[in-house]
């Protein structure tokens, strides 16, 4: 305990003696771990806006669309065919045991008016499910009934982009009366502003109405009861691969699919979607940490190359301190902690160096970013082996010397 | 005669520079006794200095026997040697080995942090060390603000702080004016008329020698005269 109390102390002193070098040495170290703190931020920072944003979309969600697609010959594309209807997302809802509820919708871009304001948007009918799958309550007023539903009444919900377009400051537009194709409806409630989906779609660019009246008086379908997509959320995150088995078994009944036959609808989990993003943020870390690590390479290679010298100025030194009976494992010992106060050092202040770049990061170029403890401690300890691994080889030519030629040393 | 401190029977050193075999040492037996004075004197080449590196365990002989206190130490592996020195050893030099940018008292202390001391105990002892060799109020400079003659107190200190059992001097005025070589000439014979430090000095000045009670004369690896003289008081 001791020995190695005095052993910093001399350490310490070694490199107080050389100012300027140990902190040129230091500064590899410093940019290393450094560079990964800040890297890694970002990385983990992208990847947690990404979730964020994937899961904006709902929680547990699966997405069946109608339309095949494995590839080969000549196919109609997602949702070129109306092959799902409302019958299926109820018996969706009602028949698999690991989803918890679901929607469907069918939507069309249509032309909204409000007083002298019009505006381009996208006409959702969907059911009252809605607000509960997609995670999605109205800020203000109130979400259709089921009465609006059964009687296919003109009302609808707007999302905020829609009131943003439409109102003027102040104004409520709860009560109000717009006219989608001409149609006019009465808005009975606001949803709550979503944000963007991965892809950059403006989700609250959207008027969710109930399903009869949409398409009665606005999608006019060719055949009613079809859906372009249906919502399902499974009961939890571990019971997402159950809930699609279900719900592929389901609908093959109701589809009559052969077995030999391909699916006439897709099934797809957002969980999916994330992994992708999650994968591809992750490719994108682990190929700014190889070259923050080889910062790091270079970083320890410039202690090594420091120890060195400073073993062979110092030369005359060990050899006093053999003659006075240090053992080789004393001399070892000695360049040994004096690499690895060296790195340590550095690791600290490339610690102080990351943190403040995630900082700027986030600042200036208003990245998200995510300090990761793991990231911190890990590249810390890191610098410390980085000193152990390149300080060793000096440290042993060190504790190797002979005491009579070291001290005859010019 | 007071039992033997070092025992050397046939005592052989021998260097293989590629195919060339120097002999700097070939077999030398002698005793040297608890409290002598001995100065080893020779030319250069003459192997008294790989006689001094041999007796202060620096280095193994090729062959031959050295007893030290009565223990064999001529096999001893190369951490034990460094207990020895770190015990019963106190080296001074000519050119002093001082650690540069070190003050005194840290310099001082250097054996004793070797040697497992308290760390309490260091400081205390190597003030005193520093103390009983005339440099009382100088343990905080460095050897660069010291004279030569001080520095080799300072060496000396170091060499005593552990309380060796003998001390050896390799030229220690090689580098000191006539003054001050006698000035250390005259701390090294109260160290051993007083408190009975065991002394060997190397050197190659015949004045130096003269303070000697026993002069030991080395040539071409062999002990070519012994001889007992008064020595100077």
């Amino acid at each position: 305990m001791k020995l190695l109390r005095m052993t910093f102390h001399v350490a310490w002193l070694a490199l107080r003696r050389n100012k300027l070098r140990s902190i040129l040495t230091m500064l590899g170290i410093v940019i290393g771990v450094g560079a990964v703190i800040t890297m890694v931020s970002i990385g983990q920072g992208a990847d947690a806006a990404v979730q964020q944003q994937i899961m904006s979309l709902g929680t547990n969600l699966l997405m069946v669309v109608p339309g095949a697609t494995t590839a080969g010959g000549a196919r109609s594309g997602w949702g070129g065919v109306s092959t799902l209807n409302v019958g299926d997302a109820e018996a969706i809802k009602r028949e698999c045991p690991a989803v918890s509820d679901a929607t469907y919708f069918k939507r069309q871009v249509v032309q909204v008016i409000y007083g002298t304001q019009n505006w381009s948007t996208v006409a959702q009918g969907s059911d009252l499910s809605f607000p509960n799958v997609r995670q999605w309550p109205v800020a203000s007023g109130s979400f259709f009934t089921q009465r609006d539903s059964d009687t296919a009444n003109r009302v609808a919900v707007l999302g905020q982009t829609v009131v943003d377009q439409l109102f003027g400051p102040g104004q409520d537009p709860v009560g109000a009366v717009i006219r989608i194709k001409e149609v006019p409806f009465t808005v009975v409630g606001v949803l709550q502003a979503k944000g963007q989906t991965t892809w950059g779609q403006d989700q609250d660019d959207v008027i969710v109405m109930p399903f009869t009246t949409a398409e009665r008086r606005v999608v006019g379908a060719q055949f009613l009861g079809t859906v372009d997509m249906i919502f399902a959320s499974a009961e939890s995150s571990s019971e997402m691969d159950e809930a699609t088995d279900q719900i592929r078994g389901l609908l093959h009944e109701r589809h009559r699919v052969a077995p030999n036959q391909e699916d006439d609808f897709t099934i797809r989990s957002l969980n999916e979607m994330a992994q992708a993003s999650q994968s591809a943020s992750q490719v994108m870390t682990t190929l700014l940490l190889s070259v923050a690590s080889i910062s790091l390479l270079v970083g320890g290679i410039g202690i090594m190359n420091i120890l060195l010298v400073s073993v062979t100025e110092r030369t005359r030194e060990i050899g006093i301190r053999m003659a006075v009976g240090a053992k080789s494992r004393h001399i070892l010992l000695q360049f040994l902690v004096e690499a690895i106060v060296l790195s340590m050092m550095g690791g600290l202040a490339g610690v102080a160096m990351g943190i403040a770049g995630a900082r700027a990061t986030s600042s200036i170029a208003g990245w998200p970013t995510l300090l990761s403890p793991t990231a911190v401690v890990g590249s810390f300890l890191f610098s410390g082996a980085v000193g152990v691994f390149f300080g060793f080889y000096p440290a042993r030519k060190a504790s190797r010397l002979d005491p009579i030629t070291a001290l005859r040393y010019e | 005669m007071s039992q033997a401190l070092i025992e050397v029977r046939d005592l052989w050193k021998v260097y293989e520079l590629g195919d060339v075999r120097v002999e700097a040492l070939r077999g030398v037996s002698l005793d040297i006794a608890k409290g002598e004075l001995v100065a080893v004197m020779g030319a250069s080449g003459s192997g008294k200095s790989t006689f001094m590196n041999l007796i202060g365990c620096l280095d193994r002989p090729t062959r031959g026997i050295y007893r030290l206190e009565g223990t064999d130490v001529s096999t001893l592996s190369s951490d034990a040697r460094a207990t020895i020195r770190n015990q019963q050893i106190g080296f001074v030099f000519q050119s002093f080995n001082l650690i540069a940018r070190t003050t005194a008292v840290e310099n001082v202390e250097l054996p004793l942090f070797y040697g497992d001391i308290p760390i309490g105990d260091q400081r205390r002892r190597a003030l005193q060390a520093l103390a009983a060799v005339g440099l009382g109020g100088r343990e905080s400079h460095l050897p660069s603000q010291l004279s030569g003659g001080q520095q080799q107190r300072v060496a000396i200190a170091r060499a005593l702080v552990n309380q060796p059992s003998m001390l050896l001097a390799d030229e220690p005025t090689g580098n000191l004016d006539s003054r001050t070589s006698s000035e250390i000439m005259e701390l090294f014979r109260q160290l051993n008329v007083q408190q009975g430090i065991t002394i060997v000095l190397v050197t190659h000045e015949p004045d130096i020698a003269e303070w000697a009670r026993r002069v030991i004369t080395f040539r071409d690896g062999e002990v070519m005269t012994d001889v007992a003289q008064k020595g100077r008081q």
